[in-house]
């Protein structure tokens, strides 16, 4: 047996070493998932879950779909390199199998094929596997050389900043840009010696023959080649370009149904090893518009990977969710942060004790509950308003916080107090149950969103009063009257992103006045800049964003912003450059003009925005 | 005995050389914003735990500038971060930053003794 050269040596070591390293890796993070994960994988992989994520893999981790979508430029680039590389690899080694006759070729005999082969292709078969590996290689040089461009000029993407790089990764991403030019250089040079090649091989090889010593330079070449090869392999557990295998893991555990949970787990950091640091997530984040530029997705997942996460930027971001829907590899950023923020506080969260020292409330038997809210409390406008719709509608309710009860819990969450939420969650709990309700109404999307997901109230529907307030016009029980005004309408996060309810205030507000539609609404919604969630942003710059936010909103010269959480509504109308109202009170102010109108009292438009200042 | 309503006040000496400063530099450094406060008691008259528990957020400050952290902790502890300070207050202080940061500092601080 003839042995092989041996400068494959690089290549096979790194090859060795990445697929037993990705194994253990591997086998740890499923082993660190809770148990209720891993029978739902043992459940789920032999079923067509399987075949969809397979699918799923090449058309996100090969084909990069959505980068596509969002960027095509970047698209491309992601494109070539990753597809192109997995088909140089296919088509190598059905070129290879086709050549030497045998389904047994080693891989590097199908890697470092053109160094193997000293005679032309001969076949049909074989000139035109020869002729689309030139071809491919071609397309993979494009995506380097694109990639090469992006370093030195990030802009051209459409990009705001590229993240900085770490020691691995230059690493990994030198060996990288230097593997397919070598590939290339030492493919040419081979075609050039055995006067063999193909559509660009051949061309190439009698360039080089005719410039170059090529006898003397072609061993150099591949182990040149090899050796680019041996270093990535090498490089990448210490590496961004780690992504690339452990997103195709966390694709399939995702069909599966593993979800990110309040705790650190194998999955979430499957997920922090997914980040392919793309920056996307840049893009979408407001902060930037407040000068903030090192706290967001990107930088956060890099810093839990390396270890040196401050809470400092931590906490430094508004768990608005607008980049979440934009990464392309579908991570759930708030959900990830969340995690962090628990862990880092986990050790100062607060009991309560007084709640429970505190005087007996008995709570009174209702079918309705009414619950405003902290911040509702500083908007008294919105409670008159609801007060006044219930009564036109004849609801019977129980204002559960007309005076001293304790916060739903959710700003707890938001900074990591888990524990602590817990405590109010439960005192509210009981309350909420005592009284028999049948509904809760709430105004506040803060409130609504831990209501909704972490109270345990069986038996009882949870309502955000836009939802309640459709309810009640789709059953007549309230009037109906379009006022002639013009209105931008605000997604608060915690209700569109945060819950999925964008057509419920919309439909609601339809019947009482015109809505404009808008560039940034819906999914794409703006954040105010409120935020509670974040604690460590400076009052001066969230008013950078509100009204980076507010110049977007008077370029469609409305008569009203209207919002559906006292939080908005209050961080928008310290502005004052457009009168603003939450949804109940436009409602309400309609009811009101119908009253007056049946007594010969009808508002003009003038009128009318004079009472939306008022 | 009878009660005229008065009593005998606790000594109320601060001896400043035992002053432990570290808390208060480590706050005011991370979150200057604490540095304007007036004490104009906005945030105490809007608090959410203030309705249910005698509790005044306005005096941590004090409390802080006194070095008297046996005392800071146990109150601090009572906010329920609702943010209702922060929206009222009128020199737009970061509080719920400062009340998270005061509850951290103080573990750090118990821990390294
Ligand atoms: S979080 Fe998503 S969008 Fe942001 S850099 Fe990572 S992969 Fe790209
Ligand atoms: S959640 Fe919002 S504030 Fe936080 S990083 Fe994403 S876009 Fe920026
Ligand atoms: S409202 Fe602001 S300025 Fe007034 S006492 Fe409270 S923190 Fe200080
Ligand atoms: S955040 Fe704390 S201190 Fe501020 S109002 Fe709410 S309960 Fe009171």
């Amino acid at each position: 047996m003839d042995f092989p050269p041996s400068f494959i040596l690089p290549f096979t070591i790194g090859l060795l070493f990445i697929s037993v390293f990705l194994v253990i890796i591997t086998g740890i993070w499923i082993s660190g998932l809770p148990r209720i994960d891993k029978s739902r994988i043992i459940k789920s992989i032999f079923t067509r879950k399987s075949l969809q994520a397979i699918r799923e893999t090449f058309m996100e981790a090969l084909l990069h779909r959505k980068i596509f979508r969002k960027n095509p430029v970047l698209g491309y680039m992601h494109m070539s390199l990753a597809f192109g590389w997995f088909l140089l690899i296919v088509v190598g080694h059905i070129d290879a199998v086709n050549h030497y006759q045998t389904f047994s070729v080693p891989a590097y005999k199908a890697i470092f094929m053109r160094y193997f082969v000293t005679e032309p292709a001969t076949t049909l078969s074989g000139k035109m596997l020869a002729a689309s590996m030139d071809l491919l290689l071609l397309f993979v040089l494009s995506g380097v050389m694109l990639a090469y461009f992006k370093r030195l000029n990030s802009r051209m993407f459409g990009m705001k900043k590229t993240t900085k790089l770490k020691m691995g990764d230059r690493i990994a991403l030198s060996a990288l840009w230097l593997i397919f030019p070598l590939r290339f250089l030492a493919e040419g040079v081979s075609a050039g010696i055995h006067h063999n090649g193909s559509i660009i091989s051949q061309p190439t090889g009698q360039l080089l023959a005719s410039a170059l010593p090529v006898q003397s330079i072609e061993m150099p070449l591949w182990w040149a080649y090899s050796g680019a090869l041996g270093m990535f392999f090498l490089a990448l557990p210490v590496s961004r370009y780690m992504h690339i295998p452990v997103e195709v893991v966390m694709i399939f555990l995702r069909k599966y149904g593993i979800k990110v949970q309040k705790r650190v787990s194998g999955y979430s950091r499957i997920q922090v090893y997914s980040c392919s640091r793309c920056g996307i997530c840049l893009d979408s984040c407001q902060m930037t518009h407040a000068d903030i530029k090192d706290t967001q997705s990107v930088y956060v997942l890099k810093h839990i990977r390396n270890k040196n996460l401050t809470d400092e930027k931590l906490f430094n971001c508004l768990l608005c969710g607008r980049c979440q829907p934009d990464c392309p590899v579908g991570l759930e950023l708030n959900n990830l942060r969340m995690t962090q923020r628990i862990e880092s506080t986990k050790e100062y969260n607060s009991s309560y004790e007084y709640l429970k020292n505190g005087p007996v409330v008995v709570s009174p038997q209702t079918e309705v509950i009414y619950f405003a809210g902290c911040m509702t409390h500083l908007t008294p406008a919105i409670i008159k308003s609801m007060k006044e719709i219930f009564a036109v509608a004849g609801v019977k309710y129980w204002f559960m916080d007309e005076d001293k009860t304790a916060c739903c819990g959710r700003p707890l969450m938001q900074v990591g107090q888990y524990e602590a939420a817990k405590k109010l969650i439960e005192h509210n709990r009981e309350k909420i149950m005592a009284s028999g309700a049948k509904k809760l109404v709430v105004s506040c999307p803060i409130c609504y969103k831990v209501f909704n997901e972490d109270y345990a109230l069986p038996g009882i529907s949870v309502q955000h009063h836009s939802e309640y307030l459709l309810e009640l016009m789709a059953d007549k029980r309230l009037p109906i009257n379009k006022l002639p005004l013009r209105v931008v309408y605000h997604d608060p996060c915690e209700l569109g992103r945060g819950s999925g309810i964008y057509h419920q205030p919309r439909l609601l507000l339809d019947e009482y006045a015109e809505v404009i539609p808008i560039k940034n609404e819906k999914e794409a919604a703006f954040c105010c800049g409120g935020s509670l969630a974040n604690i460590k942003i400076q009052m001066d710059e969230r008013n950078q964003i509100r009204d980076k936010a507010m110049d977007e909103y008077l370029s469609y010269q409305p008569d009203v912003l209207a919002t559906a959480c006292p939080l908005c509504k209050k961080t928008f109308a310290k502005s004052r450059d457009l009168p603003v109202h939450d949804i109940a009170e436009i409602v309400c102010m309609a009811i009101r003009q119908k009253k007056d109108a049946s007594s010969d009292k009808i508002k003009s438009k003038k009128e009318l925005k004079m009472e939306l200042w008022g | 005995m009878k009660n005229f309503g008065y009593s005998i006040i606790k000594q109320r000496t601060i001896d400043y050389d035992q002053f432990d400063g570290r808390l208060l530099n480590e706050i005011l450094e991370m979150e200057s914003s604490f540095k304007v406060c007036l004490s104009c008691g906005g945030c105490t008259a809007t608090c959410s735990a203030g309705d249910l528990v005698s509790f005044n957020v306005r005096r941590m400050n004090l409390l802080l500038r006194r070095g008297e952290t046996m005392e800071l902790e146990s109150e601090i502890k009572k906010c329920m971060l609702c943010g209702k300070c922060m929206l009222v207050c009128p020199r737009g202080i970061n509080l719920r930053n400062v009340i998270m940061l005061i509850k951290k500092s103080i573990l750090k601080y118990k821990l390294s003794g």
